[in-house]
């Protein structure tokens, strides 16, 4: 009955693991603009495009982020409108690109959040494409519910966080 | 003068020499089972020279309370206080088993730690049943200084086996994401490793950028994540824990995610976007080449692998709603479209399969709630285990006894454990800021 048994522990792979301390640290430098902030950035409408707009389009170019409801793609009628303004600034400024960065709020995970993220962030795609903006202006890419504009936990920090973010770039 | 200053520099040697591993997460027993086993572990006989404690030297891990605190968390064990102790056998020749069992103590835990000539300790311990008057385990252990936590692991293991017939899972490791605020108030995305007490822990990637979805490699050597970068969105990557080297993988254009390490180490599935949605992938690691599993224009995503390689239980909203689906890896045609495997409530996401392949936990929302559930494949039953309100990421441990998941207590982020059958919970918090994403690792090789 009495088992005796002799466990030699050699230097085993996990004792080497815990005495390395080999940690990668890696900094961004290319800190994008903070996340709540939607007016700054690259320069938009510099070949005067905005200034021929009448006032109600140049409103809606100046709005960089686009709203979507729970757990949906469906672009509201006021989302429409902002992204038309933008889809005629991007189609006369061939030169710009913009990035179309996905977020979705806290709920669900992080995972499926992504997917929710790059979805919304596709539905604008489609309706910048259909308006005449060319796909390689265009990069799609999701934070899902990484990056929120807004901490809480509640509809009212999650209505600010299920969003699409619109960062232009070049010229 | 002369007495103090050396009564001064052999405190500060004693603090040296027995300063604890550092716990990094704290945990908190926040429901133990009804009926669990009264144990008594005393503390361990030290027959060595060292820093002194009072009148006598002492080991330089306390064993007994590693053994104790250990068996304590799994839930099914309740050691007495040490107080309560009646007397301090360290052999099973010393021990009074009518004084134990008025006690009330069914089993009893005694051993000796002795310091052997080459640098390294002897570990010997008894596991005895109180009411037969009987040895069930007895074991002698030679350990290092510096693996000797990880001995007290293996001890926890074994009394666990004898007494429940199920290996332990204390000598194990977890992987976590924390998040903490820098003096400029950016958050600092850190990925951890620690032995599955919370201790030991080591940070093996720091970055500003968001960090999700570790994954563990079957052999423990390699983690598998997701890293956000700025204008370019979810990246995977597979880093060695030795060497702290990261390789991206599947580097198509677009979004990469939701990487996991199939369980014989030869394949990675993941979810890729470059095809205009999210698709789940199978990337072969030694070649280097990504095939597609899923061909639906709604996203599938979260795959995770059954024990045996041959399927991946994943997240889809081809039904609407995020449900569970489960698909075979090598066969094609009817046999390879996939099954719905959920269809209680109208969100269940992000499967884990227990080890032995007969259940899948998942997030499972029920009134505005997400919480942790336990699908038992056999039956299609669907078990709530939490009751909190934004639980995510569930991982089972390499023996299927818990399920350790993410979720929010006091506003912050931190993780817990909970049972299969839901009698035992635990809380694992971080000292400041939120700690999420866990991921339990496969057994370790001896």
């Amino acid at each position: 009955m009495n088992k005796r048994l002799s466990i030699v522990l050699l230097a085993s792979v996990f004792g080497l693991m815990v005495g390395c301390s080999s940690a990668t640290k890696e900094e961004d430098t290319a800190a994008k603009s903070t996340d709540t902030d939607t007016t700054s950035g690259a320069d938009v409408g510099t070949s005067g495009s905005a200034t021929e707009m009448q006032g109600g389009q140049a409103d809606a170019l100046s709005k960089r982020v686009v709203y979507f409801e729970f757990d949906s793609s469906d672009v509201t009628s006021e989302t429409r409108e902002i992204i038309s303004a933008h889809a005629q600034n991007l189609s006369q400024n061939t030169g710009m690109s913009v990035v179309l960065e996905g977020h979705a709020d806290e709920r669900g995970t992080r995972e499926y959040n992504v997917a929710l993220g790059e979805r919304r962030a596709k539905a604008v795609k489609q309706l910048l494409v259909v308006q005449g903006v060319q796909s390689s202006q265009i990069q799609v890419i999701s934070f899902g519910e990484e990056r929120p504009a807004a901490v809480g936990h509640d509809e009212s920090a999650w209505g600010l966080n299920r969003r699409v973010e619109l960062l232009y770039s070049g010229s | 003068m002369y007495r103090f200053s050396r009564i001064g520099l052999s405190f500060l040697l004693v603090v040296a020499l027995i300063r604890p591993s550092i716990a990094a997460l704290t945990i908190d027993i926040t429901q133990g089972i009804d009926g669990a086993l009264p144990v008594a572990v005393v503390p361990f006989a030290w027959s060595g020279s060292g820093p002194t404690k009072g009148a006598s030297t002492v080991a330089p891990e306390n064993i007994a309370a590693i053994v104790a605190s250990d068996l304590r968390r799994s839930g099914r064990f309740a050691p007495i206080p040490n107080s309560d102790l009646v007397g301090k056998p360290s052999h099973s020749s010393e021990v009074n088993y009518t004084a134990w069992r008025a006690l009330g103590v069914d089993n009893l835990i005694v051993g000796q730690v002795r310091p052997m000539v080459d640098g390294t300790y002897e570990v010997q311990f008894q596991l005895l049943d109180m009411f037969k008057a009987e040895q069930l385990a007895g074991y002698k252990i030679r350990s290092r200084r510096a693996n000797l936590r990880r001995t007290a692991h293996q001890i926890s293991d074994l009394i666990y086996q004898a007494l429940m017939g199920v290996k332990g899972a204390f000598d194990t490791n977890i992987s976590y994401v924390t998040v903490t605020k820098n003096r400029r108030q950016e958050n600092i995305y850190r990925l951890a490793i620690a032995d599955s007490d919370g201790f030991n822990e080591k940070i093996i990637l720091e970055t500003k950028t968001p960090i999700i979805s570790p994954s563990w490699s079957p052999n423990g050597l390699q983690i598998a994540y997701v890293r956000f970068k700025n204008n370019i969105g979810a990246e995977v990557y597979v880093q060695s824990i030795l060497t702290g080297r990261a390789k991206r993988i599947a580097s198509f254009k677009g979004t990469a995610s939701a990487p996991a390490w199939s369980p014989d180490g030869k394949n990675l599935a993941l979810t890729l976007y470059k095809d205009g949605n999210a698709e789940i992938y199978i990337h072969n690691l030694s070649r280097g080449t990504s095939r597609r599993i899923t061909r639906n224009s709604a996203a599938d995503t979260e795959p995770a692998w059954l024990p045996d390689n041959s399927a991946l239980i994943f997240t889809s909203d081809r039904g609407n709603s995020p449900q569970l689906y489960e698909v075979s890896v090598n066969s094609f045609g009817a046999k390879g479209r996939p099954k719905r495997l959920t269809f209680e409530g109208n969100y269940n996401a992000r499967a884990s399969v227990s080890p032995d392949g007969k259940f899948v936990a998942m997030v499972h929302r029920i009134e505005g709630s997400y919480r942790i559930a336990v699908l038992e494949r056999a039956t299609g039953h669907l078990r709530v285990l939490t009751e909190s309100r934004l639980d995510e990421s569930p991982s089972f441990a390499p023996n299927g006894s818990m399920i350790i998941y993410a979720t929010e207590y006091k506003n912050r982020g931190v993780l817990a454990a909970v049972s299969v059958d839901g009698r035992a919970r635990q809380r694992l918090q971080l000292n400041r800021g939120d700690v999420r994403e866990p991921a339990w690792s496969y057994f370790k090789k001896k």
